[in-house]
């Protein structure tokens, strides 16, 4: 089959979206797990049939599902999420010491190799790995106790490992990102870990350019050029060309630099996207304009990108996991809201159309192009 | 038999329609109850207690003839009826949330 699947997690169910590769018609089916809310669904670049997904409720807390079928039937596999040895205190908001917590999985980060390897980003912020498609978890502790971790803080939304990106021609390389941590690299695999935030500049913090303590949204990766990252912060988009060695801001001529996702063109390395948002406290578009702003030049210059898009009285969000894009060419750009409306583009940004546009509040969206 | 009824999204999860019923052997308490029922359905393990420590998940409840369970020590047995099968033992999602 040739076409796109795109998956979605809201606050209350799964939903997966398919389409050809004209992207016009689309089929909807769900709601998986109705009432759970679905943190983030992601499929195995090894196997495209093979998913997983965070499904988490306050009652009932964390379950992992898989499908190995594409998404059309699941089943639970393992959901306990041990910190690994005595875990040990981080910050609470007060700054007092607060005991290591498992709350939820923000994010699930297949194998690019193996379908039966997935890491998962967790609150409190940890990372764990399974290598049996999910019935197991155990932590990369190395991560929580690199030093830092004692003075690492809850950003507004949790203290959530959000970010994990593996480095397709350095395999042993990978990223994760915190919030309010910062950015951290390991170059073994997961085993040990160093904070790479050097260049960013966080109001708000003692320290505006300390080693940790920066809200970072997320950051993005094109496979064709892993050594160079994109990054949404708190405030301020920035770029790294040196693997996180040490970032420059590229917020050029946004109309705000905060706002949540960012993601890279298919084929484009140097094109990359973001949703400005106004304010930490009005998390909705300026003026009531929904846009998407892309730039061609690896940051620094950007263009709005409207055509399609509510351009008044739009005052969504859009959260940090919730934006993706397809292989085809052109390239597919993917984006969910926080007010259930899922906009697709079949022209790397240039118009957009919703897919569906009465959804609950989406979380996360993640495409797979079928090829 | 011990008769255990399910809010609608642990049903969902585990697959169960309707109540359950279990066997179990020695006393019938809360602990022994919900070891059997996790022993069963292993879907619904960490989502009516902590998986390490075994504690009742904040917005869980349990409730029998009548009564709130949740606070009460997980070793004591449960009421004669619930014994008997006559009242079933309630996990109960709180009211909460939206």
């Amino acid at each position: 089959m040739s076409g796109v699947r795109v998956l979605v997690g809201t606050r209350k169910g799964a939903f997966v979206l398919t389409s050809d590769g004209q992207r016009e018609e689309w089929d909807i089916a769900g709601p998986y797990f109705g009432g759970w809310e679905i943190y983030h669904l992601k499929g195995s670049p090894a196997d495209h049939d093979r998913l997983y997904a965070s499904q988490y409720s306050s009652w009932s807390g964390q379950v992992i599902q898989r499908s190995d079928d594409g998404g059309t039937t699941w089943a639970p596999v393992g959901n306990e999420f041990g910190y690994d040895g005595v875990p040990g205190t981080h910050q609470w908001y007060d700054g007092t010491p607060h005991p290591w917590e498992f709350e939820r999985v923000w994010h699930l980060e297949p194998s690019l190799a193996d379908p039966d390897t997935v890491y998962a980003g967790v609150e409190d912020a940890g990372l764990f790995l399974s290598t049996d498609g999910g019935l197991h978890w155990e932590e990369l502790p190395g991560l929580r106790g690199h030093g830092s971790g004692q003075y690492w803080q809850p950003g507004a939304g949790g203290m959530c490992l959000h970010t994990i990106i593996l480095d397709p021609v350095e395999s042993s390389r990978m990223f994760a990102a915190i919030s309010a941590a910062g950015t951290f690299r390991s170059d073994d695999a997961g085993k040990t870990w160093r904070p790479v935030n050097r260049g960013l500049e966080s109001e708000g913090i003692p320290d505006p350019k300390a080693e940790v303590g920066h809200c970072v949204h997320r950051i993005a990766m094109h496979p064709s050029r892993p050594e160079v990252l994109y990054m949404q912060k708190h405030w301020d988009v920035m770029r790294s060309d040196d693997a996180g060695e040490s970032w420059h801001e590229i917020s050029g001529n946004l109309p705000t630099d905060f706002g949540f996702p960012i993601e890279v063109h298919a084929h484009e390395p140097d094109t990359i996207y973001v949703v400005p948002i106004t304010s930490d406290s009005l998390h909705y578009p300026p003026d009531g304009r929904l846009r998407v702003y892309r730039s061609r030049t690896g940051g620094g210059e950007w263009e709005p990108l409207t055509e399609g898009l509510p351009q008044e009285h739009c005052y969504v969000n859009v959260l940090r996991d919730a934006m993706a894009v397809d292989a085809f060419d052109p390239c597919g750009v993917y984006f969910g809201t926080t007010g259930g409306q899922v906009y697709a583009s079949s022209n790397a940004g240039d118009s957009w159309a919703p897919v569906v546009r009465d959804l609950p509040a989406v979380l996360s969206v993640e495409v797979q192009t079928l090829l | 038999m011990i008769r255990v009824v399910l809010p609608a999204h642990l049903r969902m999860l585990a697959r169960i329609d309707g109540e359950v019923e279990l066997a179990i052997d020695g006393a019938v308490t809360q602990r022994t109850v919900l070891d059997a029922l996790e022993a069963t359905y292993p879907a619904l393990r960490g989502t009516i207690r902590d998986h390490e420590t075994k504690r009742r998940r904040p917005y869980i409840r349990f409730f029998a003839c009548q009564e709130d369970l949740s606070h009460e020590p997980p070793d004591l047995p449960l009421p004669a009826p619930v014994l008997a099968g006559a009242e079933p033992y309630l996990i109960v999602g709180a009211m909460a949330g939206g």
